[in-house]
């Protein structure tokens, strides 16, 4: 048995299906010799040669641009992006091209393809790396935005992520990269894409939460477990599209809800849930569904970041006061 | 600052050659190449651009009609298309923008799938012939990347084949076109990009486009060749493509041409160029223009005469009346297409959006 960090498993994942496909390439910036700038291609260069792990120049677009090329063409494009404050351009490509190739065709080009990139604060990163901007995928059609949790749920997600025959934004929660380690096995069983995740089971309250943040929203419900309060807690994992059956089966159950995200308030994918809540499961709240989210500010810089940064005092609070409400 | 003037001063030193063979009014001015020896060779060329200006006139009279949408005609522009795709092999792969119908027909995408797409029809970029060729590239210059991509796969996989990738001069400024040949020269792939310099990017003229002294010479930032052709002359067009693809082919890495010629009309049916060009402007460049070109050469060398124009331009309107027949008589989509291409698989997720779709129109798909 080996334990593994989330950057080791994706590594893993990516080694693993260039291993088994060799349509696979992995493209980026530093993703070669240096193993990019988390290390999470570490290795492959020398495993898998230069023509399949590929060092771009510093071009966002060019590193979305070329994978459609090449996923036109039946290769399966890695893309890795440094940061998310770098991905902007990406969209481009993405809502212009990846997402809408099969469709604009009937299904004669397809765009197997994923784009990674870390994202999220709370590493005392520079200005530009820490914004935690999901939302933003989530609102184009034809796009898949996956967001792991833990190593093995990285390395099973990846490996679908890269299975899978449509375009795929794959979200890495850099403040966890290595700050937890648990088992993985390279077993090349995939986590199936579109399916929340169901972490912990409860009957007083549902806590929603992904990537990172659900470190936190675990933490909190040990808490309010101490308390009497019995939290379920949802890794929503596919954010796109959004497996809404799971959280409105648990709310139908437990009747309250909080979401938890990273991400600002305002048009935060908190926000769709809460919408998808009131309006196919009104009747079995108790409580208005809670939002615990970054607020809507400039990502602060990291001497102010802390303030920022949800926390699972935040969410016990939150849960505390849903249970209050009558 | 150190002495201008002096050539061992000079770090590097470039140059844009510029290639024509026909002049304006269709006398040879280079000693021809090859292909184009045997005026007969050039008859194809020829009415590929005819048809293709048919093709346009009725595409404008259907959208004047409502029967058509939004279309960008290519009129005076028939050269480059025609003139590249000729070049090219059935094998390569073309990356169009959204003017290039004259280089699709040559592709073997039918009439009916360009009006289908004009039209509001997605199975227009279905094509039934050149399955890997691009759908057109409506978002200017975005699509120079996926060329380098397209080019990249031949390369990993070792095939003699080439991306052939249009953009218009506006596409130059952009920089996802600098970024695509970027990548291209590093990898040294087989790409060719061919920019069709009509001088006006709706109503931006090539002046105020660039500062720049050619668009070719853009080529040289991303350390390829490039050079200029007269783009109304269709015999410079297929050589240029036809010298860049063999270098493309040879592993000798990507091409950038500018191919100069002009927009006679309208930007598409939603413009009035009159806003913004004088009509002594664009009557001064119908005297350049491509298809006439081709025709006095042609009629200068004995290959061609009135009977034979007569008859190329009966069968044209037929052949475009029959298309655009076709694509009139084709029956709309049923809504739920609008879900079934989004993804391999339609996610949970869309199945309730997908039946909801369905059932306000009451089951009938066709409402």
């Amino acid at each position: 048995m080996t334990e593994r960090t989330l950057v080791e498993a994706i590594t893993l994942a990516l080694a693993r299906t260039m291993d088994e496909n060799e349509k696979v390439l992995v493209v980026g910036e530093d993703v070669g010799i240096d193993g990019g700038v988390f290390r999470a291609t570490a290795g492959l260069i020398n495993r898998f040669g230069k023509d399949r792990v590929r060092d771009t120049p510093v071009s966002e677009t060019v590193i979305a641009g070329i994978s459609v090329g090449l996923a036109a063409q039946g290769f399966r494009p890695v893309g890795e992006v440094q940061f998310m404050g770098f991905i902007y351009p990406v969209i481009d490509q993405l809502l212009n091209h990846a997402s809408r190739l099969r469709t604009r065709t009937r299904g004669r080009i397809t765009c197997p393809m994923v784009i990674r990139a870390p994202y999220g604060g709370g590493i005392h990163a520079p200005e530009h790396h820490s914004e935690s901007m999901e939302a933003l995928f989530t609102h184009i059609p034809g796009l898949r935005v996956v967001i792991p949790s833990s190593p093995a749920r990285a390395y099973g997600l990846l490996l679908a992520a890269i299975r899978d025959p449509d375009p795929v934004v794959f979200l890495e929660p850099k403040r966890i990269y290595r700050s937890i380690k648990e088992e993985v096995e390279d077993t090349g069983n995939a986590i199936a894409l579109d399916k929340c995740q169901l972490l912990r089971a409860g009957r007083d309250i549902t806590l929603v939460s992904w990537g990172a943040m659900i470190v936190e929203t675990l933490q909190a419900a040990e808490t309010l477990s101490t308390e009497g309060i019995e939290a379920e807690v949802i890794d929503v994992a596919t954010l796109k599209p959004l497996d809404a059956a799971t959280i409105l089966n648990s709310v139908e159950k437990t009747g309250r809800c909080a979401v938890i995200h990273e991400a600002p308030y305002t048009s935060g994918f908190g926000a769709e849930i809460a919408a998808r809540l009131a309006e196919y499961g009104l009747t079995n709240l108790l409580a208005p569904v809670r939002r615990v989210t970054g607020y809507d500010v400039t990502m602060p810089l990291p001497k102010l970041e802390h303030y920022y940064m949800p926390t699972a005092a935040r969410v016990v609070a939150a849960a505390r006061e849903s249970m209050e409400f009558s | 600052m150190p002495p201008q003037n002096d050539p061992s001063n000079v770090a590097a030193a470039f140059s844009i050659p510029f290639t024509r063979y026909l002049a304006v009014d269709g006398s040879v001015e280079e000693e021809l190449p090859d292909f184009a020896h045997d005026p007969a060779a050039l008859i194809p060329l020829y009415r590929a651009m005819v048809l293709t200006r048919i093709f346009d006139e009725k595409a404008i009279a259907l959208q004047r009609t409502g029967r058509l949408g939004t279309f960008p005609s290519s009129l005076g522009q028939e050269a480059v298309g025609v003139g590249a795709a000729s070049a090219m092999l059935p094998e390569d792969v073309l990356l169009p923008s959204f003017r290039e119908q004259s280089a699709q027909f040559w592709r073997g995408v039918t009439m009916k799938e360009v009006f289908l797409y004009w039209g509001g029809d997605e199975r227009g970029s279905n094509f039934e012939g050149p399955r890997e060729d691009f759908p057109v590239s409506i978002p200017v210059a975005s699509h120079f990347p996926h060329a380098a991509g397209v080019a990249l796969a031949f390369k990993l996989r070792d095939e003699k084949r080439a991306a052939v990738c249009i953009g218009g001069d506006g596409a130059t400024s952009k920089g996802d076109f600098y970024e695509g040949l970027n990548i291209a020269a590093v990898w040294s792939v087989p790409a060719v990009f061919l920019i069709n310099d009509n001088q006006w990017a709706i109503s931006v003229p090539r002046q105020k486009q660039t500062a720049a002294q050619t668009l070719a010479q853009k080529a040289i930032a991303a350390g390829m060749p490039g050079e200029q052709v007269d783009g109304n002359d269709v015999i410079a067009v297929r050589d240029a493509v036809a010298r860049a693809l063999k270098r493309a082919r040879s592993g000798n890495g990507p091409t950038l041409i500018e191919a100069l010629t002009y927009r006679l009309t309208d930007h598409t049916t939603a413009d009035d160029a009159h806003r913004y060009r004088s009509d002594e402007e664009v009557s001064q460049r119908w005297k350049e223009e491509p298809v006439s070109r081709l025709r006095n050469y042609l009629v200068s060398q004995d290959a061609w005469n009135k009977k034979d124009e007569e008859q190329l331009l009966s069968v044209c309107k037929e052949e475009v009346e029959k298309s655009a027949d076709e694509y009139l008589a084709t029956e709309p989509e049923p809504v739920s297409e609008i879900f079934d291409y989004l993804f391999k698989e339609l996610p949970d997720d869309l199945r309730a959006q997908r039946e909801f779709a369905i059932a306000r129109i009451g089951g009938n798909e066709h409402d």
